[in-house]
């Protein structure tokens, strides 16, 4: 057996008996799948699917009247929607990137954030897709791509690349999903309809829980975090490639794929963020995913945001320096396209930079605000990156323009709404949280209210998340009990005893302890 | 769109050439061309049949067609000056030539394949002249060829770009589609909607394009116009549209210049050819090593080319252009002024 593996083994005489720990985790996991929808869960269904509907309405005039209702011509013909496509698709990748990373270097802290993050990357990844029909002035042809595909087309590596990532994202979100079903009808047993109860039993594939099925999902997974890991770093250079592989100026550029690929862990770290915030508060999960959890992903964003400031100022800089082709720049800096690039300077690169920075914005408020800008602003730097390049005169000095339409913005926001309206309908048909993956890391893998000097020797207990059946051992069993204490029993005075099951509204945060 | 596409009975010249385009649509073979035949035209001619006078379309088609036919030789006689200049260079597999532009900038893979064995098919190898000194920016060229197309105002398949030179005056300079030999625009298209045919003509099966614009990106002279907008009213045409002769255009796909190449192998020159008042353009044939423009002046190509410093425009992108320029003093191509 790998001694890295993610999830370690259990006996074969695993039994379902459930801890303390285990029950709080699978009571939370279902709760959006047992609970009626609240009137606010439909609310936000109706306006969701009204504003999909109103995108698919607009598609409709689109094709109807052409491409130029959206705003597009021959000196803008690349506009809003590859760069829909590209940040969409960039923010899955984040989503199933951290996943997978965290995964493979035995983060147990992970595992309360692990389905958030997949859920997100196969909504998103599959809205991103959708994007390329409106993109295109005949989309009752995209098969033509199959049927005649030309191999020296950067696009037909595209479709190769996003086809293969999209399975790969659906395969990423079920092998954890596996065990979890498994679970769910046992935990839910008869509250679960006859209905569900076959199908979940049927996906999941007849789990027991032994060491050989363990071994199984163990391996799987492994593998499809390694796979994955680069699969995306090939989509996202692919999709780069379809700008590289022209002659523009602005968009033949080497750094391109990279800078892709950076783009996309970027917001899609941005957008995990927001979405567990989203869905802590929306499903009560204030035990499970803590302010931590939103500081280290914090971190991991600002850094990734750093680099690609980086390559930003690279792209930029040598060529403008050599001052042969600058037009583009020149309009991206002070022209045109000034105010969205300074949009971008300022929301994806300050605000995350200062807000992780300095510990008195370093909460969850200042983090989910500073990750919405992000999300936001690397949009717009799509569009920056997008449209310069295409508007720029080749011959001549006249410069193209691209204007919003409603059809354009209405499809776009249609996007924006699919995604959380995916995600809203998918976690009442599937735990939230991945139980097997909390179950494995224990209540450790969530605490939150300790003490500067316990937590270096909590981090080295989430380091070896193997002891934790130890350290749960240790762990009274009350079935009120509360993750925040301290099972090591290091815990200093400030640790506020509150249960969150009961009351997860007066969860407190202990300022004094938030890093 | 006022003009009617089937009216046959109106006799301007616009309809005339509207009709010579239809002619060889229907039936290539149904030429209803006056017996002004070649022979006729080089007797009735003062000068040489090469340097004819310009009496009417007539006598160029029938010039064009004779050099079809492979009297090349008999021109190049007529015109008696130093030629195959050009075909030396190509023959002897030279890397530069004399005028000091390097192959490059003027010479093609293919035009160098074409002039090495002009009797391997396929007959011709269509090419293109622009002579700069001439071209006065009036821009007939552009309407002649949205009119035969049935094109909207935005689509300029030839566009004629206002340049400034280093002395900061201006000049003209029409830009069709350079019919690219080794062209980005095919490279790139993901369907294969973008073909070359083996008279070296790019042309786009607008029955495949899907609508992605690649080649729009890919093309670094923005020759590619896109059907934007289902709210023209196109003709209806009693052939269907073929990449030959794309009309009506197809909303949703990609249209560019053709050459006009039904109209080349039929013996007609292009619509911007013949729509030229300055006999700017110049059809061209690398085969037959001719090149013929709207008022009926018939060149040798490589002589023309060579004597004239001929250049082709942006030759760094290796695309080896069909269509070569004729820079008067001052005037230069790679003039790229990016300031807004
Ligand atoms: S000029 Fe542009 S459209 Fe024409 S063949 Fe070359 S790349 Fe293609
Ligand atoms: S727009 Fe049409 S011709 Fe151009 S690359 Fe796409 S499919 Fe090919």
């Amino acid at each position: 057996m790998d001694k890295n593996s993610p999830i370690p083994p259990r006996d074969d005489n695993y039994s379902d008996t459930e801890s303390a720990w285990a029950v709080d985790v699978r009571d939370a996991a279902t709760r959006g799948m047992t609970q009626k929808a609240s009137r606010k869960w439909w609310l936000a269904i109706t306006l969701l699917s009204l504003m999909v509907l109103a995108g698919v309405y607009a598609w409709y005039y689109q094709l109807k009247h052409g491409m130029a209702s959206a705003g597009y011509n021959d000196q803008a013909f690349w506009a809003v929607y590859i760069a829909d496509v590209i940040a969409f698709i960039g923010v899955s990748y984040g989503g199933a990137v951290i996943s997978a990373i965290l995964r493979l270097t035995g983060q147990s802290w992970r595992a309360p954030l692990t389905r958030i993050a997949e859920g997100m990357a196969l909504a998103t990844v599959i809205v991103g897709a959708m994007f390329i029909f409106p993109h295109l002035g005949r989309p009752e042809r995209f098969m033509n791509i199959v049927y005649y595909a030309n191999w020296s087309s950067p696009l037909v590596w595209d479709f190769l690349a996003i086809l293969t990532y999209t399975v790969a994202t659906i395969i990423f979100f079920y092998i954890p999903l596996i065990p979890d079903l498994a679970i769910v009808n046992r935990h839910l047993g008869s509250a679960n309809s006859p209905m569900r109860r076959k199908v979940y039993s049927a996906l999941s594939l007849n789990w027991m829980g032994t060491k050989r099925q363990r071994r199984l999902l163990h391996s799987s997974l492994t593998l499809i975090s390694l796979v994955i890991i680069p699969l995306a770093v090939s989509v996202h250079s692919v999709l780069s490639w379809a700008f590289a592989l022209t002659s523009r100026p602005g968009w033949a550029e080497t750094v391109f794929p990279p800078y892709f690929v950076i783009a996309a862990l970027y917001s899609g770290t941005a957008l995990v963020i927001v979405t567990a915030a989203a869905f802590r508060s929306g499903y009560k999960l204030q035990r499970f995913i803590t302010q931590r959890h939103f500081v280290r992903i914090g971190y991991l964003m600002a850094a990734l945001g750093l680099v690609y400031l980086y390559l930003t100022f690279a792209d930029m800089a040598t060529e403008g320096y050599t001052g042969i082709t600058t037009g583009w720049i020149t309009q991206t800096v002070t022209g045109r396209y000034a105010i969205p690039f300074w949009i971008y300077v300022l929301f994806g690169e300050l605000i995350p930079i200062v807000v992780v920075a300095f510990k008195k914005f370093r909460n969850i408020k200042g983090l989910t605000f500073a990750a919405g800008g992000v999300v936001v602003a690397l949009w717009i730097k799509r569009l920056v990156i997008v449209l310069p390049p295409a508007t720029q005169p080749l011959i001549g000095s006249f410069w193209g323009s691209y204007h919003f339409t409603w059809v354009s913005i209405t499809i776009t926001l249609a996007g924006v709404a699919a995604v959380p309206l995916i995600l809203m309908v998918m976690f009442r048909l599937i735990p939230i949280l991945s139980i097997e993956e909390m179950e494995e890391a224990g209540p450790i893998g969530s605490i939150e209210q300790i003490s500067d000097k316990t937590e270096k020797y909590q981090d080295k207990l989430l380091a070896g998340g193997r002891n934790l059946e130890q350290v749960k051992t240790k762990t009274p069993s009350s079935g009120l009990q509360m993750s925040g204490v301290d099972p090591i029993g290091l815990a200093s005075a400030p640790t506020i005893s509150v249960n969150p099951t009961v009351n997860p509204g007066g969860f407190s945060i202990n300022p004094g302890e938030i890093r | 769109m006022s003009t009617s596409y089937n009216n046959e009975t109106n006799s301007t010249s616009s309809e005339r050439r509207d009709r010579k385009y239809r002619s060889f649509s229907l039936s290539p073979k149904a030429n209803d061309e006056p017996s002004c035949g070649a022979l006729a035209c080089g007797a009735d001619d003062s000068e040489s049949c090469g340097i004819s006078i310009p009496n009417g379309e007539v006598s160029r088609r029938n010039l064009l067609k004779l050099i079809g036919k492979g009297a090349a030789a008999t021109v190049a006689a007529g015109v008696g000056v130093e030629l195959l200049t050009y075909r030396a260079y190509a023959q002897s597999g030279s890397t530069t030539n004399p005028n000091g532009l390097g192959t490059n900038g003027n010479m093609t893979p293919g035009m160098a394949a074409a002039m090495a064995d002009p009797a391997a098919p396929p007959d011709h190898q269509w090419a293109m002249v622009i002579d700069l000194r001439n071209c006065d920016g009036c821009g007939s060229c552009t309407a002649a060829c949205q009119k035969a197309h049935y094109l909207t105002p935005d689509q300029t398949w030839i566009k004629v770009f206002a340049m400034t030179n280093n002395d900061g005056q201006t000049y003209h300079m029409p830009r069709p589609c350079m019919q690219c030999e080794d062209p980005p625009c095919l490279h790139v298209c993901p369907v294969e909607a973008t073909f070359r045919t083996d008279q070296g003509v790019v042309l786009v099966n607008q029955d495949r394009c899907i609508g992605c614009r690649m080649c729009m990106a890919a093309c670094p002279y923005e020759a590619r116009y896109f059907n934007w907008t289902g709210d023209v009213q196109y003709p209806t045409t009693p052939i269907p549209p073929t990449p030959q002769a794309p009309i009506p255009q197809k909303l949703g796909t990609v249209g560019k210049c053709t050459f006009c190449v039904g109209n080349l192998n039929n013996g007609l020159l292009s619509e911007c050819a013949s729509g030229c008042p300055m006999g700017a353009i110049y059809n061209a044939d690398l085969k037959t090593d001719v090149a013929v423009n709207g008022l009926g002046n018939t060149v040798k190509l490589s002589t023309f080319l060579y004597d004239n410093d001929a250049v082709t425009f942006y030759p760094e992108q290796d695309t080896h252009p069909r269509v070569w320029y004729i820079v008067g003093h001052g005037q230069n191509l790679e003039t790229n002024s990016t300031s807004a």
